[in-house]
């Protein structure tokens, strides 16, 4: 078995091998083997995009079920922010949390105060830093994943903070264990997400701890049951609700709304995986030092445009920034009290517990003169094969194909292209075969054997 | 595009001076093929930095170039041969800050003066010969052998 834990597996009764989604995966990690989709764990970032992609809906994506609830004797859910904006403009907050209540979780609790408290902690890491520039957020689990996998040179740079859903859960179950006598395993603590990658930072964190989270449920599966909760709550003061919502922890939902909230100069930032990587390129050929901070994310407008949302992307990024433009207007500080949070900095209770260490890929070979043969081995197949990136040897492009070849994962002959080429090679074999008349009495029906596997090949 | 040597992997690029659209490219495929095949972290970085000046020189002040990048289990070699102008002033070119960039290229954020040197800052052998109406030639090696580090 992998030593990686992916949020997404295949189901392959669904799976036509229709290649969308090998096509679609930024770090090549999907190839088509005997017709199905299979994931190349080291090479997975459990990015999402496949499962946005495939048509028969066979990618799966792991979340927790309703019912894991039942484990735990107090249970708390604490949604991204992203869920705020999946609700009209009269929907704030405040209800949001109450409908959630109805549905069977014994608290829930706003994640928008403690995004505050990492926002202003995150302004302190960046005031005290003296390292190499840009730093990157980890808000995303995908971008970090990113960055182990294809850009392990950049692994300092990222913020080495908990990200706001993981310190509230920790504080929840020390809070809660002590005020209703339990422990800490008997509070479970639920995040509401709004993308599958969310689910293996708690199975599996990039800094090799333990998540303080015991599931993840998606957005979309709570949509339905939360609207008519919501429904009846009736209407409540829209002004006196605003009060208290924290603006930093609202800009956590979208990209760009943490460098916008903290007023950041020299920021920026960047969502999808196409421009990440880009950013990214220029990043590690040393441009971009003059910047700060790098907010990325990679789902297209942040968060509200993750997988498991059911609002149009471009919709609840709007409601997001009409919300934090309303609460600059009406002047609402419902934000943590930053002496208090330079405080708790200063006591390291921001700071993640482990270390974010590279999972680079592995090089073509161990020893390095073999590595640099295998390399020139991969271009000159490379250079044999067509170049169409055509996918039907099941590898996303001719390149990866060559790559695969060297590696010992395929077959010179799984190009469709070298087939005429096999072919080729067989009648030859069987007609010196017909030429050596010693043999010619016998071969007669073996004749026949070749030309019906030549057909089978086609 | 390949050429193969004896014990080595070669590749030849090209590079057209400014076609900034494209600025940049060869740098990174330069950097994918070391991850590939293992080259250390360190070397990783410093070679992406070293190759990406050299290509950002070309794509500024020259016409063409061709960046051949040969690595064998001792070192990595960029070689740089271009076709422009040349440098009048290889002292002065080496001096931190002295450049002759546009104003429109130092909007762009580029002509602080810090390419070649920051070439030499990074690689651990470095050559550079021009001829003023013809073109440059760099030499930028990189030690694999641990032992023979600068």
């Amino acid at each position: 078995m992998s030593q990686y834990f992916h949020s997404i597996r295949i189901d392959k009764e669904k799976c036509d091998g229709r290649m969308k989604c090998m096509r679609v995966c930024p770090t090549q990690a999907i190839r088509i083997r005997d017709g199905k989709a299979m994931i190349i764990d080291e090479k997975c970032i459990d990015c999402g995009e496949c499962i946005t992609v495939c048509p028969h809906d066979a990618i799966i994506p792991l979340t927790d079920p309703f019912g894991e609830l039942s484990k735990f004797r107090h249970t708390v859910a604490m949604p991204s922010p992203a869920l705020y904006a999946q609700f009209g403009r009269e929907i704030l907050p405040e209800k949001i949390l109450s409908g959630i209540k109805k549905l069977g979780f014994d608290d829930a609790f706003d994640l928008a105060l403690t995004c505050g408290e990492v926002s202003f902690a995150i302004q302190e890491y960046l005031r005290g830093y003296k390292g190499p520039k840009p730093l990157i957020s980890i808000a995303c689990p995908t971008v970090v994943r990113l960055i182990q996998v294809k850009y392990p040179e950049l692994i300092d740079q990222l913020i080495p903070l908990e990200p706001p859903r993981e310190l509230a859960a920790r504080e929840i179950k020390r809070k809660k264990s002590k005020e209703l006598k339990l422990k800490e395993k008997e509070i479970g603590t639920f995040y509401l997400t709004p993308c599958p990658v969310k689910m293996i930072s708690i199975k599996q964190p990039a800094e090799k701890g333990k998540s303080y989270l015991d599931g993840a449920i998606s957005i979309s599966d709570i949509y339905g049951p939360l609207l008519s909760a919501i429904e009846d709550t009736g209407k409540g003061s829209y002004r006196k609700e605003l009060e208290n919502i924290c603006i930093l922890g609202v800009g956590w939902a979208m990209d760009g709304g943490i460098c916008r909230t903290l007023r950041l100069k020299n920021s920026l930032a960047v969502s999808g995986l196409a421009d990440i990587l880009k950013v990214f390129d220029d990043i590690e050929r040393g441009n971009l030092r003059n910047i700060d901070f790098i907010e990325a994310y990679s789902c297209q407008q942040g968060c509200v445009g993750g997988s498991l949302t059911v609002e149009n992307v471009y919709i609840s990024y709007n409601k997001i920034l009409k919300l934090i433009e309303t609460l600059e207007y009406e002047q609402i500080k419902a934000c943590p009290d930053i002496r208090e949070v330079r405080k708790l900095y200063g006591q390291k209770y921001f700071f993640i517990r482990g270390k974010f260490e590279p999972r680079p890929l592995i090089p073509l070979d161990k020893d390095l003169a073999k590595a640099i043969k295998k390399r020139k081995e991969k271009e000159e197949i490379y250079e044999s094969l067509p170049k169409i990136d055509c996918g039907a040897c099941g590898a996303p492009e001719c390149i990866t194909f060559a790559e695969d070849v060297v590696r010992g994962d395929a077959e010179l002959t799984d190009c469709i292209f070298n087939l005429p080429q096999k072919f080729k090679e067989l009648s030859k074999e069987f007609s010196d075969l017909l030429d050596e008349p010693a043999l010619l009495s016998q071969t007669k029906s073996g004749a026949k054997k070749i030309s019906k596997k030549g057909k089978a090949i086609k | 595009m390949t050429m193969s040597s004896e014990d080595g992997f070669s590749q030849k690029f090209e590079i057209t001076g400014r076609d900034f659209s494209n600025a940049g490219r060869i740098s990174t495929s330069i950097k994918e093929i070391l991850k590939e095949i293992g080259i250390d972290r360190s070397i990783v970085i410093r070679a992406s930095i070293a190759s990406y000046e050299a290509e950002m020189n070309v794509v500024m002040y020259a016409d063409r170039a061709v960046l051949t990048l040969n690595i064998t289990p001792e070192k990595l070699h960029l070689k740089l041969d271009d076709e422009g102008s040349g440098i009048e002033n290889v002292e002065m070119a080496m001096q931190e800050g002295f450049s002759t960039a546009t104003d429109e290229m130092r909007e762009m954020g580029f002509g602080a003066g810090m390419g070649l040197p920051n070439i030499k800052k990074n690689a651990d052998k470095f050559k550079i010969s021009s001829i003023p109406g013809k073109g440059t030639s760099l030499d930028i090696i990189f030690c694999l052998n641990k032992t023979e580090k600068k």
